[in-house]
């Protein structure tokens, strides 16, 4: 049952096969059992869950419910949950109980949903393997030396090792689609403005999205329906009608054009990943998809840039963590600028105060113009580059990282080789584009997942190529030993 | 391009972080490096180029003048280690 | 005197004027005064992790209708910017502001200057930003108390070029802003309650030399009085400095008005670098042709076209004009009791400049909020002007309408104030004086013209008492020097 699907789940709630209540145990059991091992969840809320799950059979029992009611799901702990403890894998939030809920955390409880528990993250987001976590480091199920991904590992980790049918993440870089081509499950990176940012603890406010993590496409076009949609207490978000993501699932993919950019396919692809994107590219040739090759000369400077725009924004968004009015504050400070300066150095790890020195840096007198600014010009060109490519293509096809998982500590100490990992994922956010992961193949026991990128609001389009690919082959299905 | 100690321990002050001093050096090399790597968009002409603050190129959206937030302090300020009689208690702050 | 002989004062202002919108400018919280702390901060005011802020739609049209009506240019898009810095009363850690692109530049406005002649004080800019919240440094021993109340409550800022050259003018520009904004609606001009803020910069140039000097910023200016007082000192402050060879300090100052000095502010700024970008979670506003007409249209008589209009089509006296149109609620009164007397403007003013103005003033309350109403001050007026009451028993009502005894008309019914005009009536007065009072009358008929006004003036007095001074003078008098002719 555990290993079921959101769509098998429903079905087998719908013919009463297993209460939620029963569902929501046997989740949570498992979540108790591998937690200490793989450290997915930072919290697990076992009695809310049950007590959400009992509410749910009950109306059930008396046909009030919906499709999606009393089916388990974690949330990552970058999302606000009222009366929930919500630390963004930080120690400055360690003591935070959220007041109020995410937009989107309120709209997945209203689909009927039960939270089990705040999946595990890189600290405020930032890190692509979930090591930099106050809360220890992720551990991939597939082999537990390995990292999961990041910032999303948590999530990842979870969903591949079936702790949970589905799970939220974030993606400000790629914190979606890398964690699920590193654990092989399905990840989607919305438009942006196409999920509400409101009560999602923000990193880089341009950059960041909310979206699904799953076991396949189809998982993630339920949830889609459920999170998409404009919120008025995001300005940020569209007000672009929202599609019913489930409608084109199965619609035929004969004659879609796919870009395969240059760049992505040059010298530098690691071999193993080349050879299972040429098989991904068979299958979706023989269901009738075209292959042509396109250009993104600019791929190269999407890193430079990312690595302008997001630690500045995030220098900025992070100054309110200042021990004033919520979060840690150091003991007995002795003045102002101690109070400042010590509950921040305490609170923050490595790499967020890396990053905030970064983002003061550029943002600094003198350097705006050089950094800042023209970051945000080479975004403009990124952008043209993907909208030239669509001029000619409809969907983009191009691996998700550049290898599989690499090993716990393996890059800790080498933050630029981190960074230059990203290379396939950041131009996405850059350009606001829709983006999904999903699992494509092994390199020897580790997954590995191919990305397709679309043009804005083509998220049905995304779902509709995945979940074809999804149906002609099983990468998707498969499951780690230990978890089985 | 190459950052020195008393630029760190500048941005450090600007950030309100509190760091120290035998981590001041690697904060030097890290920023360096990745000063370094921001070089790389020096070899892009962008003059004309109008800089991308938004991926969607819409406006604003406005919202009309009503009051809808009601007083939720007992709410907000649950850890009262911080407050006192409704206020952020910090240290003296001289003016 | 030998100083201003050889230097230059240059003054810039800028003002905060608070908005008079009912909640903030980016979260619904109210922005009613008064409030107990921390009762009127909402999640986004408090910079809660994940909150994000959304525009206030009036925020935006009361700055557009103060741009149009400083003649300034109103742009096609505008942006708001993050300002960084820390302090307890910035709970984000920056402030929403707004740096390029500001939604009103290069207005102006004309003031009086000593000379009686116009100058031209031009504004550089007015910007939308959110005010910070307030810091209670006496309450708690060794600790500051920080109340977000405040924080998001919607600001104008008002920029003025360093176009003025002394306190007077200093001050001339600012009440014309004050009463500019009051007359727009967008803001209350509250100094007290601190919904309108001004800073001054000041510095002095030799006249001998081109180049402008230091300047200093002096804080913390909440009256009229205290900002000419704060501008005097500091120049001649900034004059011995100089003189004595040393040099002004770039440094911003608060004043203090029981000393009546100003001294540096300590703690704060070594030049802080604010760091300003484009705010991520704002997109830019749209103002559209159409938006610019609509406020436009809603713009009421302004208080310079006002005052003209009162000198030159009511016949006011200039002193009168200005009088009555720096305050916007005098002048709506005035035009209301102009209404209901029929146009008639001299004794409307004599009224409110006169016995109401002494009124408010002696109870410390301002003409919103007074008892008497221009439907009632006008009511009595009409009832002198049809001669019902005279001029002196409309004093009596007035100050029985101020005690709160009810209108005109209830009054004089109830204490039976009507004037007598009938003739037969005050003849039969005069007579009766007469019987009374024959000594005096054969004292008349002998008496010098001297004399003779002096009991005339005893007879009316007289008269005036029988009748409980409900006897018009003007007849009594016309009748009484008829009757004692023969």
């Amino acid at each position: 049952m555990y290993k079921s699907t959101l769509v098998q789940l429903s079905a087998a709630l719908e013919s009463k096969e297993i209460s939620s209540e029963e569902l929501t145990r046997l989740y949570i059991e498992r979540c108790k059992k591998h937690n200490d091992l793989l450290n997915c969840f930072i919290t697990i809320t076992e009695e809310k869950a049950l007590k959400k799950a009992k509410e749910a059979d009950k109306k059930r029992a008396s046909g009030t419910h919906s499709k999606l009611t009393g089916i388990p799901i974690a949330q990552k702990d970058i999302f606000c949950t009222n009366g929930t403890k919500t630390t963004c894998g930080s120690k400055m939030l360690d003591n935070f109980i959220a007041p109020y809920d995410a937009t989107l955390v309120k709209k997945i409880d209203d689909a009927g949903f039960i939270m089990i528990g705040k999946t595990n993250m890189d600290e405020f987001a930032m890190g692509s393997s979930n090591e930099t976590s106050f809360y220890g480091p992720v551990k991939n199920p597939w082999d537990t030396c390995y990292v999961p991904g990041g910032s999303s590992g948590g999530s990842a980790s979870a969903v591949a090792a079936r702790l949970c049918p589905a799970a939220t993440g974030t993606d400000t870089g790629g914190s979606i689609r890398q964690p699920s081509s590193f654990c092989g499950i399905t990840g989607l990176k919305p438009t942006y403005g196409r999920v509400s940012r409101y009560g999602m603890i923000a990193f880089a406010s341009s950059l960041d999205q909310g979206g699904p993590m799953t076991q396949t496409a189809e998982d993630a076009a339920l949830i889609m329906n459920v999170i998409a949609g404009f919120d008025k207490y995001d300005s940020t978000s569209t007000e672009e009608p929202v599609d019913d993501y489930t409608a084109k699932l199965n619609n035929s993919i004969k004659g879609l054009k796919i870009g395969l950019p240059r760049q992505y396919f040059d010298k530098n692809l690691n071999s193993n990943v080349g050879a299972l994107i040429d098989d991904s590219i068979k299958e979706l040739e023989k269901l009738g998809g075209k292959c042509i090759d396109i250009e993104l000369p600019h791929t190269e400077l999407s890193i430079p840039a990312y690595y302008v725009v997001a630690p500045a924004e995030c220098s900025s968004n992070l100054s309110r963590y200042d021990g004033v009015r919520f979060g840690h504050r150091c003991s007995e400070p002795k003045n102002l600028s101690d109070l400042y300066c010590r509950s921040r150095q305490e609170g923050f790890g490595k790499e967020v105060k890396r990053r905030i020195m970064t983002g003061t840096y550029v943002l600094s007198a003198g350097y705006y113009d050089a950094y800042y600014l023209k970051a945000q010009k080479v975004r403009q060109i990124i952008r043209s580059d993907f909208q030239n490519a669509f001029k000619k293509i409809d969907i983009i096809l191009g691996p998700t990282t550049t290898g599989a998982a690499f090993k716990l500590n393996e890059k800790l100490n080498d933050p630029i080789s981190m960074y230059l990992s990203d290379i396939y994922t950041v131009s996405a956010n850059l350009a606001g584009l829709p983006a999904i992961s999903i699992p494509s193949g092994f390199i020897g026991k580790l997954p590995v997942g191919m990305q397709l990128i679309g043009n804005y609001f083509q998220e049905s389009l995304l779902m509709n190529v995945a979940h074809q690919y999804q149906k002609m082959t099983d990468w998707h299905q498969k499951i780690p030993q230990s978890y089985e | 391009m190459s950052l020195d100690k008393s630029e760190i321990q500048k941005i450090a002050w600007l950030a309100r972080l509190g760091i120290d001093k035998d981590d001041i050096a690697s904060y030097c090399d890290e920023l360096t490096d990745i000063l370094n790597l921001m070089e790389q968009m020096n070899s892009l002409d962008t003059t004309e180029i109008v800089p991308l603050a938004h991926p969607l190129e819409v406006f604003s959206r406005l919202r009309v003048d009503n009051v809808t937030e009601n007083d939720q302090r007992e709410n907000f300020q649950a850890d009262s280690s911080k407050t006192k009689d409704g206020y952020y208690i910090v240290p003296k702050v001289i003016e | 005197m030998n100083r201003l002989m050889e230097w230059e004062t240059v003054i810039g202002l800028e003002i905060h004027a608070q908005l008079l919108t009912k909640s903030k400018i980016f979260s619904g919280a109210s922005t009613s005064y008064g409030a107990k702390p921390n009762t009127q901060a909402c999640a986004v005011d408090l910079g809660l992790p994940g909150v994000l802020p959304v525009i206030n739609e009036q925020a935006i049209l009361m700055a557009i209708k103060f741009g149009l009506a400083i003649n300034a240019k109103i742009p096609k898009k505008s942006v708001f910017a993050r300002k960084n810095y820390f302090y307890p009363d910035l709970p984000k850690g920056y402030q929403i502001s707004q740096f390029e692109l500001p939604i009103v530049s290069n207005g102006y406005i004309e003031i009086k200057r000593d000379d009686e002649k116009n100058k031209t004080i031009r504004i550089t800019r007015a910007h939308l930003e959110e005010d910070a919240g307030k810091s209670n440094h006496e309450e708690f021993k060794g600790q500051t108390g920080i109340d977000l109340n405040r924080a998001g409550n919607p600001l104008l800022e008002i920029v003025s070029e360093p176009d003025m050259n002394n306190a007077k003018e200093a001050v001339s520009y600012l009440k014309r802003i004050h009463s500019l904004v009051r007359y727009l609606e967008i803001c209350d001009g509250n100094m007290q309650e601190g919904s309108f803020r001004c800073d001054a910069n000041v510095s002095i140039k030799s006249k001998k030399q081109e180049k402008l000097g230091t300047r200093t910023e002096i804080k913390n200016l909440n009256s009229f009085k205290f900002i000419e007082a704060a501008i005097n000192y500091e120049v001649e402050r900034q004059i011995d400095l100089v003189e004595s060879g040393e040099l002004v300090i770039q440094e911003t100052r608060l004043y203090d008005s029981n000393k009546n000095e100003t001294r540096p502010m300590r703690s704060k700024e070594e030049a802080n670098d604010y760091r300003y970008f484009p705010d991520p979670d704002l997109l830019p506003i749209l103002i559209t042709d159409k938006i610019k007409m609509t406020v436009k249209e809603s713009i009421p008589e302004l208080p310079d076209a006002k005052r003209d209009r009162y000198q030159n089509e009511l016949g006011l006296s200039e002193y009168d004009s200005n009088n009555l149109t720096t305050n916007p609620d005098v002048a709506n009164y005035f035009e209301e009791m102009l209404e209901i007397t029929k146009g008639d403007a001299k004794i409307c003013v004599n009224w409110i400049m006169g016995d109401l103005s002494a009124s408010l003033n002696k109870a410390n309350i301002n003409i919103k909020n007074n008892p008497v109403s221009a439907k009632m001050l006008g009511g009595m007026i009409n009832l002198v002007k049809d001669k019902t009451i005279s001029g002196k028993i409309a004093k009596i009502v007035f100050e029985a309408m101020w005690n709160g005894e009810g209108d005109a008309v209830s009054i004089i019914k109830k204490r039976d104030l009507k004037q007598v005009t009938d003739t037969n009536e005050i003849e039969k007065l005069i007579n009766e004086i007469i019987t009374e009072n024959a000594s005096q009358v054969e004292e008349y008929k002998k008496s010098s013209p001297e004399k003779k006004q002096k009991l005339i003036s005893f007879f009316v007095g007289k008269i005036m008492k029988k009748s409980k001074g409900r006897a018009n003078p003007k007849q009594v008098n016309e009748l009484l020097k008829e009757k004692l002719k023969d």
